[in-house]
């Protein structure tokens, strides 16, 4: 079994968000790491791995520096790495971005793609069902539980008050989210071992059955206005209490000490 | 001459910091009070393969260099000295001397599990009567058929009651000299945690590193496997010292962490602190004392990174060992000081973190050699 995993290089918002002058974002003046979401999707492939000895291979799309992020992906135990760099391919928006990803798998062989659900730099959630779309695969997006049985994939779909189990035949393509599972750490040999690896660097000639007018900023639709960072809402508090009546003596008690009553 | 870090090593650093700050900071004030030793850290560390970073991949271990393991040591410390010196004793001081001295079939059987972190190791040379006068020991071996008998009792053992393989030094003869003086001849030995006639003495109270588990060894007619002598018999002095070299590194590195966590602190409390209308660290004297604890901390940094390298490049590298131990020590102790003072009274209270690593430093300049005895090696080699 071959599965294939997309992952991306994002700056870490953990400690805020600082923009360039003219507004896009200072990826220089932050640290980059792993999406989370592709991150979890990593982690369910090397589950998969451990059970039934899949081969992981991590492809990125993105500036050379990527090549930080695959070697992680490697000391976390994938066995290849590809990453697709080009001049040509920057300034990608999700339809430019999938293109360009798709024209890369079709190169390889593969019976499971996972990406992460979003990316948190960009939050569109788009590129992943994109993918499947142009390899002419399904997809399921959102999963929290991704499980393989014979030669079909059962993935607990979520929604926010419920999942759909879904089961699909492969290859197919699934999309992760961060709380499907609590990725690995690397190991020290792990990363030892990943320096010592080869990563394939492949450019725009190696993307198979892609037009140039799909690539790049100018095969990108979408333009960016502007961007700008927001207050941030604070986090929901979740209870979980034993009785209806425990909960209503809670809310009334909340809804007091806001003088709504 | 280049200082800075390749790649791996940079991404190694940041895999010890995320760990040590997701998995040991949370717990390090927790460990201090209650003096319980970390056994789910411990796990998870095994988990990652923090417990055999420099061991070879065929014994198990991680394969990487000396210098990884000390950064690993460095991190941990940084947030939690125990859990560092926990690291520092099972690597350096069981794991070195069985890779070192042992024959392949004790490397395949005792290396492989201490590697994996499934068990832990420990090293036994101090006793009541003999602290940096090693020599002093009183614990002997003796052969009985296919045995060695052990009898005496070592003390101040890190890793005590929780490891499952111990390193001993005992006396196996008594020799004359021409002189007719006597001289004490040892030897070192692998013993397994329910030897019969091994048990568990007293347990230390200490200032530190309080989640350490360090134990008195009882040996009271312990019978172990003759095969379980490791390196030639008569040798265990030697095997002792070198074994000691290492972990001086360790322990270095231990020191290092603890002042580099130290100054993290104090920069962002001196920052946030206001007296007189604005931040202690818009006063000078703050920051002319953060100026010497981060050049202190540069210069202990670059000599235990340099014996981490002498280690993995040289047969002998007692001076380098000595000479991080001795400033790193010095430095944790005076860094951890400056910066109790800086915190005022809350340096003083135990909610601070800096309380805690004032009293973890201290050990660093007393155990595994003193700084008197870093400076007896290093001025050794100068006056040879």
């Amino acid at each position: 079994m071959k599965i294939v995993v997309c992952i991306k290089q994002v700056p870490d918002t953990k400690g805020g968000v600082k923009f360039n002058p003219d507004g896009t974002l200072d990826r220089a003046g932050m640290l980059a790491i792993m999406n989370p979401d592709d991150k979890a999707g990593l982690e369910a492939a090397l589950r998969i791995k451990e059970e039934t000895g899949a081969e992981v291979t991590v492809l990125t799309m993105g500036l050379p520096k990527a090549d930080d992020v695959l070697r992680e992906a490697m000391a976390m135990g994938a066995d290849n790495a590809i990453l697709v760099t080009d001049r040509v391919l920057g300034g990608a928006d999700t339809w430019a971005t999938s293109t360009t990803i798709a024209g890369a798998l079709r190169n390889i062989d593969y019976d499971l793609i996972i990406t992460g659900r979003q990316a948190i730099d960009g939050d569109t959630a788009q590129v992943g069902p994109q993918i499947a779309e142009h390899l002419g695969i399904p997809v399921i997006s959102y999963a929290e539980a991704i499980k393989v049985e014979g030669d079909t994939v059962v993935v607990k779909r979520q929604y926010e008050d419920r999942y759909h189990e879904l089961k699909a035949k492969m290859p197919c393509l699934v999309t992760a989210l961060s709380e499907l599972n609590v990725p690995r750490y690397m190991t020290p040999g792990g990363i030892f071992d990943a320096y010592d690896k080869e990563v394939t660097v492949w450019g725009r000639a190696d993307l198979k059955d892609v037009d140039d007018s799909d690539l790049g900023l100018k095969g990108s639709p979408t333009k960016i206005a502007k961007a700008s960072d927001k207050v941030r809402k604070g986090a929901g508090e979740m209870f979980v209490l034993d009785t209806a009546e425990d909960a209503v003596a809670y809310i009334m008690g909340k809804l007091k000490e806001k003088h709504v009553i | 001459m280049d200082f800075g870090l390749d790649k791996k090593h940079e991404m190694a650093r940041s895999l010890f910091r995320e760990f040590a700050e997701t998995e040991v900071k949370p717990l390090a004030q927790e460990v201090d009070e209650t003096e319980e030793f970390p056994m789910e850290t411990v796990k998870k560390m095994a988990k990652a393969g923090f417990m055999g970073i420099p061991v070879p991949k065929e014994y198990g271990g991680q394969g990487c260099d000396p210098l990884t393991y000390i950064m690993c040591v460095e991190e941990l410390s940084k947030v939690c000295g125990t859990t560092g010196v926990i690291v520092s004793a099972h690597t350096s001081l069981c794991i070195d001397p069985i890779l070192t001295y042992g024959t392949e079939e004790q490397k395949q059987k005792y290396v492989r599990p201490l590697a994996t972190g499934e068990k832990i190791g420990a090293f036994a040379l101090t006793e009541p009567g003999a602290g940096t006068d090693a020599q002093g020991a009183q614990t002997k071996a003796v052969l009985d058929g296919d045995e060695w008998v052990l009898n005496g009792s070592k003390c101040f053992i890190t890793n005590g009651k929780v490891a499952d393989v111990y390193i001993v030094i005992a006396i196996t003869s008594i020799t004359e000299d021409k002189k007719g003086r006597k001289k004490k001849n040892f030897s070192a030995f692998i013993v397994d945690k329910g030897a019969p006639g091994f048990s568990f003495g007293t347990k230390e109270k200490k200032m530190g590193i309080r989640g350490s588990s360090t134990y008195e060894l009882i040996f009271e007619d312990c019978r172990i496997p003759k095969e379980n002598i490791l390196g030639p018999e008569g040798k265990g002095f030697p095997i002792a010292m070198h074994t000691l070299d290492g972990g001086r590194i360790g322990i270095a590195a231990q020191a290092l962490g603890i002042a580099e966590g130290a100054l993290e602190r104090t920069i962002a409390y001196t920052k946030e602190r206001k007296q007189f209308g604005r931040s202690i660290a818009a006063q000078q004297n703050t920051q002319f004392k953060l100026a010497d604890m981060a050049a202190r901390i540069e210069a202990a940094q670059l000599l235990v990174y340099k014996a981490a390298v002498a280690k993995a490049t040289q047969k002998v590298y007692s001076v380098e060992a000595a000479k991080a131990k001795l400033f790193a020590a010095e430095t944790a102790m005076a860094v951890t000081t400056e910066a109790v003072q800086l915190f005022g009274g809350y340096g003083y209270i135990r909610e601070y973190d800096v309380e805690r690593m004032m009293r973890d430093a201290k050990i660093t300049e007393i155990y595994e050699g003193t700084s008197e005895v870093q400076r007896m090696v290093i001025s050794g080699a100068l006056l040879k």
